[in-house]
């Protein structure tokens, strides 16, 4: 071979992102060579064609989404790469998809290193089979150092309906309960507490978790769904007030239903930060006539093995609004967050 | 958890507001005097529970609602600057300027950090030798310590890349300008237990005998208050107008001694401006000659800045107890927690955001 | 103002100045300055502001809240009592 110019990559430079790698060029290809095809291997996506063309079973699918920024990427209970699989996984199964396929689109910082970009890839790998879906197309593109925070990614999910329950807010009736499917705040907390200048020590996990497994159970179960929600940004205090507007009834909730880890009521508590609020990523409530109620809860505990709740009621009254009785008895509003929740002196 | 817990039991406080019932009598306005207090007050919705006859008026306890205009635009400034790393506590970033508040410099690339801590704004400083490091020290009494600490250490240690963008205002001086106001309608005052942890009691004695007031000083969870107000009552109804103490496991008379010696080590007494009610005499704390050097104020020259606060804004009424939140105009409409006009919109606690976010019956 | 949070005491360094200590807030620790507690020992509880230990908690008062109610049964049977 001849000279060549530049220089080939010795082995020590490779191992970290440079702007090549999302250039279209060479080392885009051994990128999908060595990195992608190894972990993710499916017949769509090793035709290595500009899309996937994908035979689906029924007529009606649910599709989704989102984009996952995070810092820290790899955090207790997770990082962002099974963030942005669960999440878009979450999103379909709320809609009472089960989820088939997925893309996946990376932006990457320049000098990212290529062994963390694989550690990511595998635990999207792991939540994928699991749920038994497959990511079947893909894209990645670099960006100067300094301008982005190590990766971003973006998931967007097809999920296919094989019921005929019609799962949304507006299928919510006053009477209705409210089952939360685990303890709350788990997530936020978490990442809160690895923040500079917090620095809490603390044994706490991201509820990170893909919640199409419970939701495939209740279905299964022939459980009559009306309506479910995971809880994300926001926290359960954002997941009832979309309900109760979209569905203009009234929630109705009980604080001492809603149940927080002492951590998490720790963190909470020192930071000035309101648990109702916390962001969650491996949560969901769903509303169900009240016959179906307890049986919800059972499933979800067996399944997820985290303790589920009946945590309150949808009602006619304060149509649009979240009432939560408090713990000592009187009732307060539970309004939306305006922005981020921030840790407060007083 | 051990100490928060248990003062939330629901049927203890039932039997207090059952007392309550029971002893209230005549109309009592109670100003709680601190924000945390209305926090608990608003989160637990303590004041529907309670006889009508007993009025809340929501008290000028907040740090972040209190600190003057002026002040947060002197913060801008610095943390505007090339190689500075602006530190604050949380709640401070959204506290509107004139202009704009510390998050929209973040936003515009400075670089500002929200710490638990002065000590981890002092420990920036020491891992970022080539930075300025300055940290946005507000607060009353409780945090004065903290940040007087922080000033403290780095003089020690010959930090000489640390400063402290001072504003502290103390609370007698401020029930005393209350009291004063021709338009005062307190009648007794919950006063604020971590303020009393600090400086203890005493100086609260001779604003109870001159004015006749009774206060009680307080703690923080609903028991706290329920109790404050039993107590509060009890003492109006009788006539009485002595300082008494709820929240004793936290506070003793004398207050904390070590912590008062360091407060007279780093700070003088000065007149201190307060958002919506004016300069009040002796309310402030400075940073001392002997400790200029970390002074932000006169590290960054930013005297000159001199801010007005906008018309339509009744904060200074809200925060002396004049009006309730919601008799402002721009209540929910101009003014809202995404766009606050005044600083009792912006912290949680503030008298302003508390009504937006939990009044069930809210405009 | 003020939020200050009650948290176990679970390591006093006396060596370093200021003292710091670690504090324990059910079950999340941190790194809390204890030079305004001089008193304090490991197992006491403390009440932290903004990373400072500015009391020791009395554990014994803090049953008062509860007593409290107590002691104004005690005195209304006794008022009651004497009518």
């Amino acid at each position: 071979m001849g000279f060549e110019c530049p220089a080939p990559i010795n082995s020590r430079s490779s191992e970290k992102i440079r702007l090549g790698h999302g250039g279209g060029g060479r080392l885009t290809n051994n990128l999908i060579e060595n990195v992608f095809k190894p972990i993710f291997s499916n017949e769509y996506l090793d035709k290595l064609h500009d899309g996937a063309v994908i035979d689906l079973p029924v007529n009606r699918i649910a599709f989704s989404t989102d984009s996952y920024v995070v810092s820290p990427i790899f955090f207790p209970g997770g990082d962002i790469g099974k963030l942005s699989i669960t999440g878009t996984i979450n999103d379909l199964a709320m809609c009472g998809a089960k989820p088939l396929f997925i893309s996946l689109a990376l932006i990457l910082e320049e000098g990212f290193e290529i062994e963390n970009l694989k550690n990511i890839l595998v635990s999207i790998k792991l939540v994928a089979d699991k749920v038994g879906v497959k990511v079947v197309t893909g894209d990645t593109k670099v960006v100067n150092k300094g301008k982005g925070d190590g990766i971003y990614i973006n998931t967007s999910g097809i999920g296919i309906i094989e019921h005929n329950m019609n799962i949304c807010p507006q299928s919510v009736k006053p009477g209705d309960l409210i089952v939360l499917s685990g303890d709350i705040g788990r997530h936020g907390a978490t990442i809160l507490s690895l923040r500079e200048g917090i620095d809490f020590e603390v044994s706490l996990e991201s509820d990170c978790n893909e919640l199409w497994t419970p939701v495939e159970a209740l279905i299964n179960e022939g459980i009559e769904i009306h309506c479910l929600r995971d809880l994300t940004r926001g926290g359960l205090t954002s997941a009832l007030n979309e309900i109760a507007k979209s569905s203009n009834l009234g929630v109705f909730i009980e604080e001492e239903n809603v149940p927080v880890i002492e951590e998490v009521k720790a963190v909470c508590e020192v930071l000035g930060l309101d648990p109702l609020y916390v962001a969650n990523e491996g949560r969901f409530i769903a509303v169900v006539p009240e016959k179906f109620a307890n049986k919800t809860a059972e499933i979800i505990s067996n399944v997820t093995g985290v303790n589920s709740s009946i945590i309150g009621r949808i009602q006619e009254e304060n149509k649009g609004k979240v009432l939560m009785k408090s713990l000592i008895g009187s009732v307060r509003l539970l309004d939306m967050i305006s922005g981020e929740q921030l840790p407060r002196i007083c | 958890m051990k100490y928060v817990d248990e003062y939330r039991n629901s049927e203890i406080a039932k039997r207090y507001i059952e007392e309550i019932w029971k002893v209230t009598k005549g109309n009592w306005m109670i100003m709680e005097v601190c924000g945390g207090q209305t926090h608990t007050i608003i989160k637990y919705n303590i004041d529907e529970v309670l006889p009508s006859k007993i009025t809340f008026i929501h008290g000028p306890g907040c740090p972040v609602c209190v600190t003057p205009i002026e002040i947060i635009d002197k913060a801008i400034e610095i943390a505007s600057l090339k190689d500075v790393i602006f530190c604050s506590f949380g709640d401070m970033l959204r506290v509107p300027g004139s202009k704009k508040d510390l998050f929209a410099v973040k936003e515009e690339g400075g670089d500002v950090r929200i710490v638990y801590s002065p000590l981890d704004a002092l420990k920036i400083a020491i891992k970022n030798p080539s930075k300025e490091v300055v940290f946005f020290g507000v607060g009353f009494e409780t945090t004065a310590p903290a940040n007087a600490m922080a000033i403290y250490q780095a003089k020690m240690m010959g930090i000489k890349n640390f400063s402290v963008l001072i504003s502290h205002v103390l609370v007698p001086p401020t029930m005393e300008a209350i009291l004063n106001s021709p338009s005062n309608r307190v009648n007794g005052f919950l006063a604020a237990g971590h303020v009393c942890t600090v400086m203890g009691y005493k100086e609260y004695e001779s604003i109870a005998s001159k004015y006749k007031v009774p206060i009680v000083v307080t703690g923080f969870e609903p028991l706290d208050i329920l109790q404050g107000v039993l107590m509060l009552v009890r003492q109006l109804e009788e006539g009485r107008y002595d300082v008494e103490n709820q929240y004793t496991r936290s506070v003793r008379r004398e207050g904390n001694l070590q912590a008062q010696s360091i407060l007279r080590e780093v700070f003088d007494i000065i007149d201190m401006k307060w958002r919506g009610m004016g300069i009040i005499k002796s309310s402030g704390l400075g940073i001392k000659e002997s400790y200029k050097e970390y002074d932000a104020e006169r590290k960054f020259l930013i005297g000159h800045i001199k801010v007005e606060e906008p018309k339509e804004c009744i904060s200074g009424l809200v925060l002396q107890g004049v009006k309730k939140p919601f008799e402002c105009n721009a209540f929910g409409t101009l003014c809202t927690p995404e766009h606050p006009l005044g600083a009792p919109m912006v912290s949680s606690e503030g008298a302003c955001a508390a009504y937006y976010k939990y009044k069930v019956n809210k405009v | 103002m003020c939020l200050g949070v009650p948290g176990k005491v679970i390591e006093i360094n006396y060596e370093s100045s200021p003292v710091m200590g670690k504090v324990d807030f059910g079950g999340i620790k941190r790194e809390v300055c204890l030079e305004y507690v001089p008193d304090v020992k490991v197992g006491d509880y403390v009440i932290v502001h903004v990373g400072f230990a500015i009391s020791k908690l009395n554990e014994e008062e803090a049953q008062s809240v509860f007593r409290y109610l107590e002691e104004m049964d005690k005195l209304t049977e006794q008022l009651g009592g004497d009518l």
